[in-house]
């Protein structure tokens, strides 16, 4: 009888039912998005190493140079000697060692020398090899041939065939001179869902000759990157390589300098997330408001309730049912919410990283989060409870004669 | 045995603005000594305006609590019952008619009848279909309150009143709200469906022709001591 009795309560009161329902979706919605697009993105950042274990670079930030040859996001923090890529590619603890240069772009796309055992020798994921679509191939050291990651292909709508003058510098400034070099596309990258795929890969001589860049640094590198033969000894070669007064730094391991990105810029985390729980207690704060505001009319209704034998507990029951009920309606169309924002959070991160958000991957919050708001709006129900609880059958429902 | 049987009954209440402490701001407005009525039988009651009639049939229904007195429901001592045990004993034997019907607007006709079967035996949807074929609409059980005539709502809490099977029958001027042929046919619809149901009916009005058509009538002034000391006190 509870049930239809906020069935039909819910009717009688659809559009208020649809608005408040409407406000807990996009507060769920919402909360949904920060915690997955928080948790997950975190999660795949520090994961994505491009097959990497560590970075070697000049002096400077271990994070800038991550994510400078790992997410190609940030300069350079300074340049290499070849003799440093040797010293490197011979340790006896690295297995493979492939060098990177950067300093131009096309449009803003960021152009990366390097050689073919990037594509040839790396998984970039386990047991997952870059390739290129049939009858395409990966440049040849030497040539003016560029593959480039799918992400970019399908932005600038390149295809095997397309030619293009680099431009220098990492920015793209539409007044700064192109290089004279035309370079032709030979291959386009299947998606890796890394940043790889929003780079233009050319061999790693093409950035260091090319026309109008210091000959003085020909030989020079941005960074090395590096896979170990054992995860132990990254810690031996961090020592070394590390010490103070070096010119040399090791960043490793990738995932935890990743993090230290997340643990800098935590405040705006738990900013969003303050925000959403704010808009998810004043969403459920409306509910308070929707059933409350009504219940003046409603009185005459419960009075007839309990003249007809409904208990104070049935009616207090009731209303904070409903409640519940807008909550739960609340947060299953907050799904719809979550996966039309995350999915755009997730396309933008994309598009400024080359990482790849499942924000549909199955998330604890799914369960909790619903959870949280039905039992807040329940609390926010209890209030127009209590007061349906207090109604007075005599004095309600019908004048003393 | 009577199937109802008051003793001593007092209700009072403190004039708005006063607390109950304060003797010379409470008023009693029902003190009946005693009052009975039979099983199936049928009786009306006269009183004007503010007589204390409703509060009286509200004290019988369980929906107010006397000061003091008992009111005894089949051998059942109501007033010695908890809140909760009230409602029960509401929902399980008495059927209460208002002035107002007091249908649920967002109920159809028949989700209405079954409220009055709801919190007492249970739903039983063909006894609802069947007690609003008797009452003759049959073919509105669809219809929201909104969609009916005043005679036909009436005719909808006549059923809703009988739906619980209920001893007593207590209508609150339940034609008050009619014209003058449909409180005719409601009162008289109301009369046949109790006395084939087998309830007593306990009805109170200040219309007389109402209370012309009842064999059994009283005076309630006769039995409401109350009445003979109105109130002293006024809101401030």
């Amino acid at each position: 009888m509870i049930l239809n009795l906020i069935y039909r309560s819910l009717r009688q009161h659809l559009l208020a039912t649809l608005v408040t329902a409407g406000s807990i979706a996009l507060a769920s919605g919402l909360l949904l998005t920060v915690w997955v697009v928080k948790t997950q993105s975190q999660a795949v950042f520090a994961a994505t190493n491009s097959g990497f274990d560590a970075v070697l670079g000049a002096r400077g930030s271990k994070l800038q140079l991550v994510l400078n040859a790992i997410f190609h996001l940030e300069a350079s923090p300074g340049n290499l000697t070849a003799a440093d890529f040797e010293m490197i590619r011979h340790q006896r603890e690295v297995k493979t060692a492939i060098p990177l240069a950067v300093g131009d772009n096309y449009q803003g796309w960021r152009i990366a020398g390097t050689t073919e055992a990037l594509f040839t020798d790396v998984e970039y994921m386990p047991g997952h090899r870059y390739q290129v679509g049939r009858g395409e191939r990966f440049f040849q050291i030497g040539k003016l041939e560029a593959v480039v990651g799918s992400y970019a292909a399908k932005k600038l709508g390149w295809q095997v065939g397309t030619t293009f003058h680099p431009s220098h510098g990492l920015i793209f400034n539409p007044q700064a001179e192109q290089h004279e070099e035309t370079y032709t596309v030979v291959g386009v990258l299947a998606p890796t869902n890394t940043p790889v795929d929003r780079v233009i890969w050319i061999p790693l001589e093409g950035v260091q000759t090319m026309k109008g860049h210091n000959p003085l640094a020909a030989t020079e590198l941005s960074a090395v990157l590096v896979q170990l033969r054992a995860p132990e000894a990254g810690m031996m070669l961090n020592l070394r390589l590390n010490s103070p007064g070096g010119r040399l730094t090791f960043a490793y391991p990738i995932g935890t300098i990743v993090a230290e990105l997340f643990n800098k810029i935590a405040w705006f985390d738990q900013v969003l997330t303050l925000v959403a729980w704010l808009v998810a207690v004043v969403a459920s704060g409306s509910v308070l408001v929707s059933i409350y505001n009504s219940m003046s009319a409603r009185a005459r209704d419960i009075a007839i309730l309990r003249a007809l034998g409904a208990r104070r507990r049935t009616v207090f029951g009731a209303v904070v049912g409903e409640a519940a009920v807008i909550g739960l309606l609340g947060s299953a169309a907050g799904f719809a919410v979550f996966a039309g924002l995350a999915g755009s959070v997730a396309a933008l991160i994309q598009a400024q990283t080359g990482v790849v958000l499942e924000p549909l991957q199955w998330n604890p919050v799914f369960c909790w989060g619903p959870a949280v708001f039905v039992g807040l709006c329940i609390l926010g129900g209890c209030v127009p409870a209590f007061k349906a609880y207090r109604v007075s059958v005599a004095e309600t429902i019908a004048p003393v004669s | 045995m009577p199937l109802l049987e008051v003793k001593n009954l007092i209700k009072t209440y403190a004039a708005p603005g006063f607390k109950r402490s304060d003797p010379s701001a409470v008023h009693r407005v029902v003190e009946v000594a005693a009052f009975t009525l039979e099983a199936g039988e049928q009786r009306a009651l006269r009183g004007e305006s503010g007589s204390g009639k409703t509060t009286f049939l509200h004290l019988i229904a369980g929906i107010l609590a006397p000061d003091s007195g008992s009111i005894l429901l089949a051998g059942r001592e109501i007033t010695k019952l908890s809140e909760a045990g009230r409602d029960r004993q509401r929902a399980e034997s008495i059927g209460y008619i208002f002035q107002t019907f007091n249908l649920l607007q967002g109920h159809t006709a028949l989700e209405n009848v079954e409220l009055g079967m709801a919190f007492g035996r249970g739903v039983d949807r063909a006894k609802a279909v069947a007690l609003l074929q008797r009452v003759g609409l049959g073919d509105k059980l669809g219809h929201y309150p909104r969609q009916l005539s005043t005679g036909q709502q009436q005719r909808v809490a006549v059923a809703r009143a009988l739906a619980n099977r209920p001893e007593l029958v207590l209508a609150d001027e339940p034609t008050g709200n009619l014209d003058r042929r449909n409180a005719r046919e409601a009162l008289q619809l109301i009369r046949e469906v109790c006395r084939e149901s087998g309830a007593a009916l306990l009805l109170v009005s200040h219309d007389e022709r109402v209370l012309a058509q009842f064999e059994q009538m009283q005076d309630f002034m006769t039995i409401n001591r109350a009445l003979a000391a109105p109130p002293t006190v006024f809101p401030r």
